[in-house]
């Protein structure tokens, strides 16, 4: 255990029956686990007990399966390399010496190490996919909306999803079939079954890849590494052995998407996070001054730098006067995007792309830069402002540094990119 | 010293937003009820509370009141409606952001009639929209600026409120206070709203004085001329009559600011209620910055289909035209019998088992003045309006005398919680039987030679004397108006 995995170790144990039975699954620690503290990996949080279970808790609970502990993670999932949090580091263990990805570093690390068989991750933009390719495991952020979000503790609402991480992709599918579903805590969950899916997802493990068509945007191969362009294309051409075929396609949109992206995300943050003021979270008391002044002593204090950084940028794209000119943009900018997606998957069954276009930073190395973190999201912060599933699956054989590949599908096309992605893990 | 210059070519101009409290089991965005309690922060869960990762869930209830609301106010309704974050930091607001409806409010452009000294006024409204009422703070050891600490409760979080917003139609205090009453008086028919709970009503007013000429002869006035008027804003206000006094203090602080040369300035004042004034709260130099945008946990509501589903019962003003046309009221007797819903039910209750007639006299006149001379209400009966057509029925039937009825029944119902029955058992006032009447009749006429002599004699004041014996002897449940026909036909033989 010397990756710094978990925050908090515990055991909440399950029902003694169900699909999960027996096996173990690691919870980020941004999910809500009644009794159990919940920090966000934050210092404002550290003492934070919620009083109710999230609904995913619940879910995992009556499958039977065992939470060994909440995993570490950036400070409120802001970030692309777990180095934000309060609690420190995570190594890789993959990749020793490299960050482990972000923000659910915690949750892919302890997949990857063998410290859990499962784990739970959350995807605002990139989170899941993130962390999953850069520890060499498998990770689904599903359709807005699939998955229940209550208790899911917000960083931006509009956008993040709650995920399975696990080895392969019949298990992480094994995972989602268990937290997926409609649920009235959350108005925004949807029912698959309006949606032309079911909830059969390890089924659709089979790794049945004939007559597959997959989009290449090759906007999302622009500026990647050569190393795991290399590795791309060693998966693709796996998958054309197998009778899948592909072309490229360009979706202009996308080089907005990562200005888009954290601009309506940090503008969400802002408003999340407001709740978070010294008077029931963090520490409270003792300033002199009025309230407002006393709010933001217990925000100074209890706020990392990263979220300090976000909270600002969105509180000032969404100010009068900016407010057009950022955040109605960047909202224009997501429904182009939107449109992008559609059009192109409307000429293929899935698109398929490098996760991240670089492979795992060294710890510490991207600390100072955050253009370099923020860039690094340019592949997977689309399909979250799209709305839309994707999975991140290992591929290659470099041993010392993972890659994955992404696969995007349309709403509700689980199914589609589980059995594409069995493939290949 | 400035010049003292009197005006009288001085105009008021007052516009109003409303907070009502709608009258749902369970609050806007969860489970929780929305019956006040004693017991702070008993009413709450993880939603109204703003618990990290707790998300709101649209209380249908509330959408459904509020398109009621809506349709009374003849407001139209869009096709869909959003809801959006209004961002401040405040203690009593446990996200610190308010969910509330920005740009698609679920009402635009409605408005409301009111009668003000006879006359027919219609008061535009802007707009109506559905948000969270905030948890509530108590002082402790001070007010709000000396406290040594605030407590907070957040029973009242999540309570759904719908904000109204008025033009700025109002020429006078008087206005605002008809418009008010109007209001709740509708609201209360549509039975989404109770102004018995406390807060249930908050206003917020904004009023500037201009040239009197700028005010044309139907009452408009042109934009430009109040964007460039200061106005006040006037908080704390918590009733219609509280309205009238807040706001006829107002606009003669402003008159007297603008009849000594000063500039009246642009600010937001608290309303003393206790001492009568209003008192300056802040200097409103800059617009709050509230940083709206859509709120993503709550899907955009389709709500074109709900206008036509939804059906209001009949409004005030129709009901009262129907109750002269259908039951032959006068038009003072109408306007009591609708004063409120409840009136009006029972009214209508009473006339179908009896008579429309007897049913105002003992509504209108009997019950309401009773209960009114105690300082009651009719909500406060609601529970016994068997028992008040019960003793309408003892009336009906001639059981009981009018003047007992009246007298003794009711204002014993009333005063000590009896049901009539009961009373008259218990008072012996059930009407003589016609043969025990008969008996005492030829009784006194047998006992008093000498009043029965001056009957014959033509001295009118001897029946009234044998009346009186008669009625002393059946303990007075007899009619005395059916003793003194008994008594001429008897002397007459």
């Amino acid at each position: 255990m010397s990756e710094n995995i978990y925050i908090t170790e515990t055991t909440i144990e399950g029902d003694e029956d169900g699909p999960l039975a027996g096996r173990t699954v690691a919870v980020k620690d941004n999910i809500s686990t009644e009794g159990v503290r919940t920090t966000c990996g934050s210092a404002m949080l550290e003492e934070y007990v919620p009083p109710y279970d999230g609904t995913v808790i619940e879910r995992l609970k009556a499958a039977g399966a065992t939470i060994p502990g909440k995993t570490n993670m950036d400070e409120f999932g802001m970030g692309t390399t777990t180095e934000t949090s309060a609690f420190g580091s995570t190594d890789n263990p993959a990749a020793p010496g490299h960050v482990p990805g972000g923000s659910s570093g915690g949750s892919a690390a302890a997949v990857a190490a063998g410290e859990a068989d499962l784990a739970l991750g959350t995807d605002t933009g990139g989170s899941v996919r993130c962390p999953a390719a850069f520890c060499g495991v498998v990770g689904i952020k599903p359709t807005y909306g699939l998955v229940s979000r209550y208790g899911l503790i917000a960083y931006a609402n509009s956008l993040e999803q709650i995920g399975p991480l696990a080895p392969s992709v019949e298990e992480a599918a094994e995972l989602l079939e268990v937290i997926a579903g409609p649920d009235e805590r959350d108005g925004t969950t949807r029912d698959a079954t309006d949606h032309g899916s079911d909830y059969e997802y390890a089924e659709a493990a089979d790794g049945d890849v004939d007559g597959l068509e997959i989009g290449v945007p090759t906007e999302l191969l622009d500026g990647a590494d050569d190393r795991v362009v290399d590795q791309f294309w060693n998966a693709i051409d796996d998958l054309e052995a197998r009778g899948a075929s592909y072309h490229e396609v360009s979706l202009p949109s996308l080089e907005h998407a990562v200005e888009a992206y954290y601009v309506i995300a940090m503008s969400e943050a802002s408003s999340n996070l407001a709740r978070f003021d010294g008077v029931r979270y963090g520490t409270s008391g003792g300033y002199d001054g009025n309230w407002n002044e006393a709010f933001a002593a217990a925000r100074e204090e209890g706020f990392g730098e990263e979220v300090k950084r976000r909270i600002l940028l969105g509180t000032y794209a969404l100010s009068a006067g900016y407010h057009d000119k950022y955040y109605k943009k960047a909202q224009d900018a997501r429904a182009w995007i939107q449109q992008d997606f559609d059009e192109a998957l409307s000429e293929a069954d899935v698109l398929a792309s490098p996760t991240m276009p670089v492979t795992p930073f060294e710890l510490g190395e991207s600390l100072d830069d955050p253009m370099k973190m923020y860039l690094a999201d340019a592949n997977t912060t689309p399909v979250n402002l799209a709305n839309l599933p994707a999975i991140s699956v290992p591929v290659g054989d470099d041993p010392g540094l993972p890659v994955g590949l992404q696969l995007v599908g349309p709403a509700f096309g689980e199914k589609r990119l589980i059995r594409a992605g069995s493939a290949l893990a | 010293m400035a010049q003292v210059q009197e005006r009288s070519d001085l105009a008021v101009v007052i516009g109003l937003e409303v907070h009502v409290q709608l009258e749902t089991e369970t609050k806007i965005f969860c489970g929780c009820s929305t019956e006040p309690a004693a017991e702070p922060n008993t009413r709450t869960c993880p939603v109204c509370l703003g618990l990290p990762g707790a998300l709101p869930v649209l209380n249908e209830g509330a959408v459904e009141a509020a398109v009621k609301v809506g349709k009374a106010i003849d407001a139209d309704i869009p096709e869909t409606t959003e809801f959006h974050r209004k961002n401040y930091y405040y203690p009593d607001l446990p996200k610190n952001f308010q969910i509330t409806q920005y740009d698609s409010p679920i009402c635009q452009d409605g408005e409301l009639e009111c009668t003000v000294e006879g006359e027919r006024r219609t008061i535009g409204i802007e707009r109506a929209h559905l948000e969270e009422d905030p948890g509530s703070l108590a002082h402790q050891g001070g007010s709000i600026d000396t406290a040594e600490y605030t407590l907070v409760d957040y029973n009242r979080a999540g309570t759904p409120l719908m904000e109204i917003v008025t033009e700025p139609d109002f020429r006078g205090a008087a206005e605002v206070r008809a418009f008010l009453a109007k209001l709740e008086e509708v609201l209360e028919y549509l039975g989404v709203f109770d102004p018995e709970r406390d807060g249930s009503l908050r206003i917020d007013a904004n009023l500037s004085v201009v040239d009197a000429d700028e005010i044309g002869a139907d009452g408009e006035i042109d934009e430009a001329v109040l964007e460039g008027a200061n106005r006040t804003e006037v908080k704390n206000i918590s009733s219609h009559k509280g309205a009238e006094k807040a706001l006829a203090y107002e606009a003669q602080r402003q008159k007297n600011a603008v009849e000594r040369g000063r500039e009246v300035e642009q600010e937001t004042r608290h309303w003393d209620e206790s001492r009568g004034i209003t008192v300056s709260m802040r200097s409103k130099e800059e617009e709050k910055d509230y940083r709206y945008f859509r709120e993503a946990d709550i899907p955009p509501l389709q709500v074109s289909d709900w206008k036509e589903e939804i059906e209001i019962p009949e409004l005030p003003d129709a009901r009262r035209e129907r109750f002269q046309s259908e039951y032959g009221l006068s038009e003072e007797a109408a306007d009591k019998l609708t004063s409120t819903k409840q009136v009006a039910d029972f009214y209508e209750s009473v006339a179908e088992a009896f008579d429309p007639d007897l049913a105002a006299t003992w509504v209108a006149d009997e019950l309401l003045g009773e209960l009114n001379y105690r300082d009651m209400a009719i909500t406060d009966i609601e529970e016994r309006f068997d028992e008040v057509e019960r003793l309408i029925e003892l009336v009906d039937d001639e059981e009981i005398t009018v003047k007992n009825a009246r007298e003794t029944v009711l204002r014993s119902m009333l005063d000590d919680g009896d049901d009539p029955d009961t009373i008259v058992d218990r008072e012996g006032l059930g009407k003589t039987s016609g043969d025990e009447v008969q008996a005492a009749v030829e009784e006194a006429i047998e006992e008093n030679p000498d009043a029965v002599e001056d009957y014959h004699s033509g001295e009118d004041g001897a029946i009234n004397f044998l009346v009186g014996q008669v009625m002393q002897k059946t303990g007075g449940s007899a009619d005395p108006g059916d003793v003194n026909g008994l008594l001429r036909e008897a002397l007459e033989e």
